[in-house]
């Protein structure tokens, strides 16, 4: 049943990077799931662990880092359990699902395109190395999803180079190599923050439309609550390496419970919002990764704080179905509660 | 709005750069005329640079002997020629296996980094601080004078500038994001190297590799006079001059010396303007 609803099950995963001879825990025991066909918003600060996160899902961490704990289940279309997190890092295994199965946006289009190479052969790089197609047959495909990405002259812009694109068209040529072997999961780690607004606009509406034509569960990190409440179905919030919330967009929006997610709601203006209503600021900066906490790591910077949150560590309180927050005020009401 | 069909124009840029370069287009031109005598020297020459004519020896220049000829009568100007097609031949190939090797090395160091660096960039340096004409004239005394063999002594031991160069490159490439990109896209660690990395720094390994080239004449010249080049029978221009070490030659036989000197000369000055050219050309930095 659950490999039926779920894609991607992510279970306290605990990623460390060995910086000097310090080891920072950048990901603490995160657990999220992503459901089939539906998008996953991971919101939060820089440096909070979201790209982090989606490195150790692809097994793309740089050399000092590692997976420390917890796991990663990938469910396969057919139904097989793939656990990422036990498989070698450039291993074949995993490299057979990195661009097949799971395949990835990044943030910077301007140089995530090999300069030396046409687009078209690029594509068709990423096609022939997943799947045995002739080269025509392969090109029609490409020329036809560049179509479909909204890219003009797709036969004309098949055979130029990197440079000769705008950043929008990058991005959308990035889109076009994620998705040219219909991947079950696409992973975007922040696509948007290197391009101008309206350009931010067209390709968020164009991942959501290839994940509706083509059924692909999506996972979207952002900081940006406006695109989150466009695009999201769910929604993870991070804090220093650790979700602090999650729950489906609705019961987010319409009801967040952890400070951090309320005054994270607070700080960003929302298209359509009250003209009224002031913007505030979060007090105080993301503590340094290395920090060792004996209590919960939003504390020093929570209107709501309680002398026992610099004490101990809250606990995940299940506040509602598919609705949780790991925060001392609710968990005392839980309890009290129930 | 129509995007008309435009061949990029990168590559024409590049070449108009190295045309406005005078003496780039001077190398060239004479790098073209050098090579085309050399191919076409059974046109310009009926002698046979090999034929030995007792008949005829050291006799001056002359219109039938253009060049003279030298002390066992083989005319000067057809060995000129003929050994041109040795001496470029051996200069290119060397250079090209040197640069292979080097930039394959300088991959592999660059990529991979940790213990594989260290120890490829160890044997480098321990190339690069022995004396190359020395390191040469010891390993042909080792292995016997022939072609083959010095074409494989200057490759394995002229691989060391281009791999400090490549190497250097692909510290600074792997560092790209659409690296990353590629390994978020299952593509394996060796076709990263070879495919995405290398075409990037090939614009320094063209460039290295010309200038190689009249290197390798000019050490091939160096080698072969002092009798430790390749076989007396082979007319290299380096093998020409061999014949004029004794003093009385040098002052008799003027043109056995002057001839291929000039012809050494000539060569290595134009691959030099034009390898210089094409460095200027390729540099993005420079407008």
């Amino acid at each position: 049943m659950q490999e039926k609803e779920y894609i991607l099950r992510v279970q306290d995963l605990k990623t460390d990077f060995k910086v000097g001879r310090k080891t920072v825990h950048a990901v603490n025991g995160v657990t999220f799931d992503v459901r089939r066909g539906k998008t996953l918003c991971i919101v939060g600060e820089s440096g909070c662990g979201k790209s982090v996160t989606a490195h150790s899902i692809m097994q793309l961490l740089p050399p000092n880092g590692m997976i420390a704990g917890g796991s990663i289940d990938y469910y396969t279309p057919s139904g097989a359990c793939e656990t990422l997190s036990d498989y070698k890092r450039n291993g074949s295994r995993i490299r057979a699902i990195r661009g097949k199965e799971i395949s990835m946006i990044f943030q910077d289009p301007m140089s995530t395109l090999n300069p030396v190479y046409t687009v078209g052969s690029q594509i068709m790089e990423m096609l022939k190395k997943h799947e045995k197609v002739d080269r025509a047959e392969g090109k029609a495909r490409i020329i036809r999803l560049l179509g479909e990405l909204g890219i003009p002259n797709p036969e004309i812009r098949y055979d130029q180079y990197p440079h000769e694109f705008s950043g929008g068209m990058k991005q959308r040529i990035m889109i076009a190599i994620a998705m040219i072997c219909n991947p079950t999961l696409l992973i975007a780690d922040e696509p948007t923050t290197a391009l101008d607004v309206t350009i931010q606009a067209q390709i968020l509406d164009l991942i959501r439309r290839m994940q509706k034509n083509y059924g692909t569960s999506v996972i979207l990190i952002t900081h940006n609550m406006g695109i989150v409440v466009e695009v999201a179905d769910d929604v993870a919030v991070m804090y220093m390496g650790r979700v602090v919330e999650f729950g489906s967009v609705e019961q987010i929006f319409a009801n967040p419970m952890h400070p951090y997610t309320k005054a994270l709601m607070k700080s960003v203006p929302v298209l359509g919002m009250n003209k009224d209503r002031e913007l505030t600021v979060i007090e105080g900066t993301t503590p340094d990764a290395s920090t060792v906490f004996t209590g919960c790591e939003f504390a020093e910077r929570c209107e709501s704080a309680r002398p026992e949150c610099f004490q101990r560590f809250p606990k995940d309180t299940v506040v509602e179905a598919g609705h949780r927050v790991r925060c001392l005020l609710y968990e005392e009401g839980g309890k009290s509660n129930g | 709005m129509t995007v008309q069909k435009k061949k990029t124009s990168l590559a024409k840029r590049n070449w108009q750069k190295f045309i406005r370069n005078r003496m780039a287009v001077v190398g060239m031109i004479g790098l073209f005329i050098i090579i085309a005598a050399c191919l076409a020297a059974p046109l310009l020459t009926p002698y046979d640079p090999t034929f030995i004519n007792p008949g005829i020896r050291a006799l001056s220049p002359s219109s039938e002997h253009l060049l003279g000829t030298d002390r066992l009568g083989r005319d000067i100007f057809a060995r000129i020629l003929y050994g041109g097609r040795w001496s470029i031949m051996i200069g290119v190939v060397a250079a090209m296996g040197a640069n292979l090797l080097g930039a394959a090395l300088g991959c592999i160091s660059g990529y991979y980094g940790g213990k594989v660096d260290s120890v490829l960039v160890s044997i480098q340096e321990m190339l690069s601080i022995f004396p190359g004409t020395l390191i040469n004239m010891l390993c042909i005394g080792f292995m016997g004078k022939s072609v083959r063999n010095l074409l494989l002594i200057f490759t394995f031991t002229g691989w060391p500038g281009v791999m400090r160069i490549v190497r250097g490159r692909i510290l600074s490439l792997k560092q790209e994001p659409y690296v990353e990109s590629c390994r978020a896209n299952g593509i394996g660690g060796t076709s990263i190297m070879f495919h995405h990395l290398l075409p990037n720094t090939l614009g320094p390994i063209i460039v290295n590799s010309t200038m190689n080239v009249a290197g390798y004449i000019l050490s091939e010249a160096a080698l072969s006079y002092l009798g430790l080049g390749v076989p007396d029978n082979v007319p290299t221009w380096g093998n020409i001059i061999n014949a004029a070490k004794r003093l009385d030659i040098v002052q008799t036989l003027p043109m056995l010396w002057i001839a291929p000197a000039a012809a050494i000369c000539l060569f290595v000055l134009s691959i030099n303007f034009f390898g210089d050219g094409l460095r200027d050309a390729l540099d993005p930095s420079s407008k």
